[in-house]
């Protein structure tokens, strides 16, 4: 019975891969990698880490996936250039080369662990309250750590996103001042053609093409 | 206290003059630089006095006393300690440096007065004076290269006093330059001597000695010809002796201390401390003997032909050392030891006579210039003749006693030996004629411009002041001598030390008269115990025929000298004419300076402009360094294009570097 | 199933996400394929885990979680703004970054 819970995992599992990595539209890569996060997590649940499979379900094809809808809505959608033909071959051959390198060493080992089952199992495996031991005992200096990284994270991002009009601050500050924003101003109404007029009454320029 | 305390005050005395001047040069008010040095220094003779009478108070087989401040480094196998050895010939030796010097500082305190530097003379003199009783207080290797090394400092420190005469900082420079090949020969003999010895303390390494070295090993004789190339450079034998006549560029005072009294005599004093190595090592002993007894030859015949009557006395200098250490090389250490002393005296009485006849010539050095001084500078006349005469060896002066202790003892020993002391008879002879050369021609005849000038009470003045050896134009200010010119008849500090030097003179040679009294030989024989040598003195009616053949020769000497400057005046330059090859030989002090620079300066010139251009310039700076800087930039150029900015490109690359690592370890595995 | 056979699945995943990485040329494609490997990661970490018998693994693997959540906000975020100044969203087209 596990045996084909886990052939259909994995076949799902790698499905979705190959999915993400070939479909053309960016959202259905998306969709696409959320199928094989969910196949991933039944996976998981099979080597009996629950908490690890529930934690993939709602962190990661959960929030993680979700944060990338929002930004495939906002930037993709975009035609996307076929690659140049070097890297075409060069690149699946390379990951090829890899698999079969990576199996041959997994495989090839003197650990007598892989081809078993496993450890024997004890009861209370996987659950949260053991990894949460773990978390607040052996490992509470990379808990933390992880804690401070999602912060510099969140930081980071806002910084890299939010919204600058020029480099002088007191000019925007400014403009805020003496004309406030209307409600509907944002970058996504002005991709749906609205302009803001500037402070000192000349439209915004036209896009301009990057060099690169 | 005992005696080896007085010895250490007697080495502070002195640096702590030198620290007291060099500190307040700009505060000390007029003449006090040099009251504070002459006090220091003479505040060092009366603690060498506290100490000699300690030692003579002590039985005579305990003489020979160490005192040891603190150790440098006792794990690694080197005895090194700041040690001093208080025996009767390191006291002899501090007395005659301490006494003469104080005489000379008190001379300096009025010569060197007007100059701009009298503050820093007399700090560099004080510094010398520790330096050279630092030498002879030594109590092991480690003190004595010391020593040696600071004295030769203070004597390029000297030399070049007036530095900007460039023939004075020349001078210097080959002053110091000879005397570090000396070190260098010095701290090479002291090492081939502990390798064997184990230990760098003197009485311990003369102690075992005769048990670890058999007659005349080859370490021995290489190690004792080291310390001779150090003791010949430091007292200008040939063939390092061409120093000491440049080294007349420095002050008066300066030669008479450095370069007459103690200096030049620290070779004697080291065969003379070194005796029982020396005396197992005979081949060298036998080469310092041949070197001495060349020296003494060929310096008495430069000397009949220089005119600078600065450089006369500077070769009859070179001449008394070859004496002297063709005595302690010899076996007569306490006959060669009399001389250093009797010499210290005379000699040093001879330059000040000279710096006050000089100061009269306003500066000018040469003997073709000068005569008839003897109604203008009275005492001065008096001091050179004593002093002349002492250095000829007439009866009953000091020098005759000494010179001919030398030579009797020689003639007693025998074989090679009596044939040096024929050649230390025609020295004699030779010393006689240049000195009583320079009396005559400087004191006698018509009496030169100067002269006139200075009978008539008018002491002469250059209108410009010039370099007496190239004529170069000069200035009064700090580098260049002074304005003032100071004649021992006017300056009575200058009057009490020539005269006090004129007095040892003449009864200094009183201390040891063979067969009445052997006070030196016997104060300096705990010292010399173990010395076969030492012990086979001639017996006295030796001595006397030795003696009386002295003055014989003296007497011919002075006859010779009277015949051809003072009665008949045309016949040097006669005879100049007749030998016209053997003059040139002399007068260009047969031809070493040139030797040397051809063989070793040019040389070494020429493998120093090599250097420069071919090894540095184009090898190291082109092709290595140049040439490494453009190899890696090369490969930096070449690795360069690697960075495209290609995102993927970058990713392949790591993947290929991913998948080599795992085949790497999968393949060793 | 043998600990092996996941193995195995997590090597694949691997592969097809370096492949993904060096085929695509849209920056946020590509931050999926990243997705892929750290899952396959993941997956390695919580075998051996079963394997040894120990949580560690599936501890390693939370904190893998983590960072990816990180790394894609921070990703994410650049993609936006490259939008944002009208550049070309194309990953061959921006390579001012050298070295």
């Amino acid at each position: 019975m596990s045996a084909v819970l886990f052939f259909i995992a994995a076949i799902g599992a790698v499905t979705g891969a190959i999915g993400v990595v070939m479909l053309r539209n960016q959202f259905y890569s998306v969709l696409a990698l959320v199928f094989h996060l969910v196949s991933l997590a039944a996976l998981f649940l099979l080597l009996r880490a629950e908490f690890v499979a529930a934690a993939q379900v709602i962190v990661y094809a959960g929030a993680v996936m979700v944060l990338y809808v929002f930004v495939v809505a906002y930037v993709g959608g975009g035609e996307e250039m076929p690659t140049r033909s070097g890297l075409r071959i060069i690149g699946p051959l390379l990951a090829l080369a890899l698999a079969v390198e990576l199996c041959v060493a997994m495989l090839g080992t003197a650990l007598k662990g892989i081809s078993g089952k496993g450890a024997p199992y004890l009861p209370g495996f996987g659950t949260p309250e053991h990894i949460g031991k773990l978390f607040l005992t052996k490992y509470l200096f990379p808990f933390e750590v992880a804690s401070l990284l999602l912060l510099v994270a969140a930081i980071g991002a806002i910084v890299l996103a939010r919204r600058r009009r020029g480099l002088d601050p007191d000019e925007e500050a400014q403009a805020r001042v003496h004309r406030p924003l209307p409600a509907w101003v944002g970058s996504m109404a002005e991709a749906g053609g609205i302009h803001f007029e500037e402070a000192d009454g000349s439209p915004e320029s036209e896009p301009v093409r990057s060099q690169g | 206290m005992a005696a080896t305390t007085f010895g250490w005050l007697v080495l502070l005395c002195p640096i702590v003059g030198t620290v007291i001047i060099a500190l307040g040069y700009k505060r000390l008010p007029g003449r006090t630089p040099g009251w504070i040095a002459t006090a220091a220094i003479g505040l060092s003779f009366v603690c060498a006095i506290v100490m000699l009478v300690k030692l003579l108070d002590r039985p005579e087989a305990h003489r020979q006393l160490t005192s040891s401040l603190w150790n440098y480094a006792s794990s690694v196998g080197v005895d090194a300690k700041l040690q001093i050895l208080v025996d009767p010939l390191s006291v002899f030796m501090v007395l005659v440096v301490s006494g003469v010097s104080t005489l000379i500082h008190l001379y300096s305190v009025s010569y060197m007065a007007g100059d701009r530097g009298y503050s820093r003379f007399f700090a560099y003199l004080n510094y010398f004076v520790f330096s050279m009783l630092l030498l002879l207080l030594a109590g092991n290797f480690l003190l004595l290269i010391v020593g040696w090394a600071f004295v030769g400092a203070a004597s390029y420190l000297l030399i070049s006093f007036w530095y900007r005469r460039t023939t004075a900082t020349r001078a210097g420079i080959k002053a110091f330059v000879i005397n570090v090949v000396g070190d260098v020969g010095l701290v090479l003999g002291t090492f081939f001597i502990f390798t064997h010895t184990g230990t760098l303390d003197f009485l311990k390494t003369f102690a075992v000695a005769p048990h670890v070295f058999h007659h005349d090993s080859t370490d021995l004789v290489v190690g004792c010809l080291l310390l001779l190339v150090g003791a010949f450079a430091k007292s200008a034998q040939i063939p390092f002796h061409t120093w000491l006549p440049d080294a007349m560029e420095g002050p008066t005072p300066v030669s008479a201390l450095i370069h007459a009294a103690t200096m030049v005599t620290a070779g004697v004093y080291l065969i003379a401390r070194m005796h029982p190595l020396f005396e197992l090592a005979p081949t060298a002993a036998d080469v310092g003997a041949v070197g001495g007894c060349l020296t003494l030859l060929i310096a008495g015949t430069i000397g009949l032909a220089v005119t600078d009557i600065k450089r006369v006395i500077a070769y009859s200098t070179m001449s008394q050392i070859g004496y002297m250490i063709m005595g302690v090389a010899a076996g007569a250490y306490s006959g060669a030891l009399f001389l250093l002393m009797a010499h210290a005296f005379f000699k040093a009485l001879l330059f000040m006579a000279a710096g006050s006849l000089i100061s009269a010539m306003a500066g000018n050095q040469s003997l073709d210039r000068m005569s008839g001084f003897r109604r203008a500078l009275p005492f001065t006349f008096a001091c050179f003749v004593i002093g002349g005469m002492a250095l000829s060896g007439l009866p009953p002066f000091s020098g005759w006693f000494s010179k001919d202790d030398i030579l009797a003892y020689l003639n007693h020993r025998g074989g090679g030996f009596e044939i040096m002391g024929i050649a230390g008879y025609i020295g004699a002879i030779l010393t006689a004629i240049y000195t009583f050369r320079m009396i005559f021609r400087a004191f006698f005849g018509e009496p030169c411009p100067e002269a006139k000038e200075l009978e008539e009470g008018h002491l002469a003045h250059a209108e410009v002041p010039t370099n007496p050896q190239t004529g170069e134009v000069e200035d009064t200010d700090v580098g260049f001598p002074g304005p003032e010119h100071h004649i021992a008849e006017r300056e009575w500090p200058m009057k009490i030390a020539m005269g006090a030097l004129a007095a040892l003179a003449t009864v200094g040679g009183f201390l040891q008269i063979p067969g009445v009294d052997d006070a030196i030989r016997r104060f300096l024989a705990p010292s010399f115990a173990t010395s076969r040598l030492a012990a086979a003195a001639p017996s006295t009616g030796a001595d006397w025929i030795g003696l009386v053949i002295g003055a014989a020769i003296a007497v011919t000497g002075v006859a010779v000298a009277y015949r051809i400057w003072v009665l008949a005046p045309g016949t040097a330059a006669v005879v100049r004419e007749r030998f016209a090859p053997l003059y040139r030989l002399f007068v260009n002090k047969w031809y070493f300076d040139e030797l040397i620079d051809l063989a070793i300066v040019r040389p070494v010139a020429w493998f120093g402009q090599v250097t420069d251009t071919v090894l540095d310039r184009d090898l190291t700076t082109s092709v290595t360094t140049g040439g490494t800087v453009s190899v890696v930039d090369a490969l930096s150029a070449a690795v360069r294009r690697a960075q495209t900015g290609f995102l993927r490109y970058y990713v392949a690359l790591m993947l290929l570097g991913i998948s080599g690592v795992v085949i790497y370890f999968l393949v060793s595995s | 199933m043998a600990i092996g056979w996941y193995l195995v699945v997590s090597a694949l995943i691997f592969a097809i996400g370096a492949a993904g990485v060096l085929v695509r040329r849209s920056p946020l494609v590509i931050l999926l394929c990243l997705e892929l490997m750290l899952n396959a990661a993941n997956l390695a970490l919580v075998a051996f885990s079963r394997m040894w018998g120990g949580e560690d693994g599936q501890v390693f693997a939370l904190i893998v979680m983590v960072v990816a959540a990180c790394e894609v906000t921070v990703g994410l975020g650049l993609i936006v703004a490259m939008h944002r100044r009208r550049l070309p969203i194309d990953v061959d087209d921006l390579r001012e970054l050298q070295g």
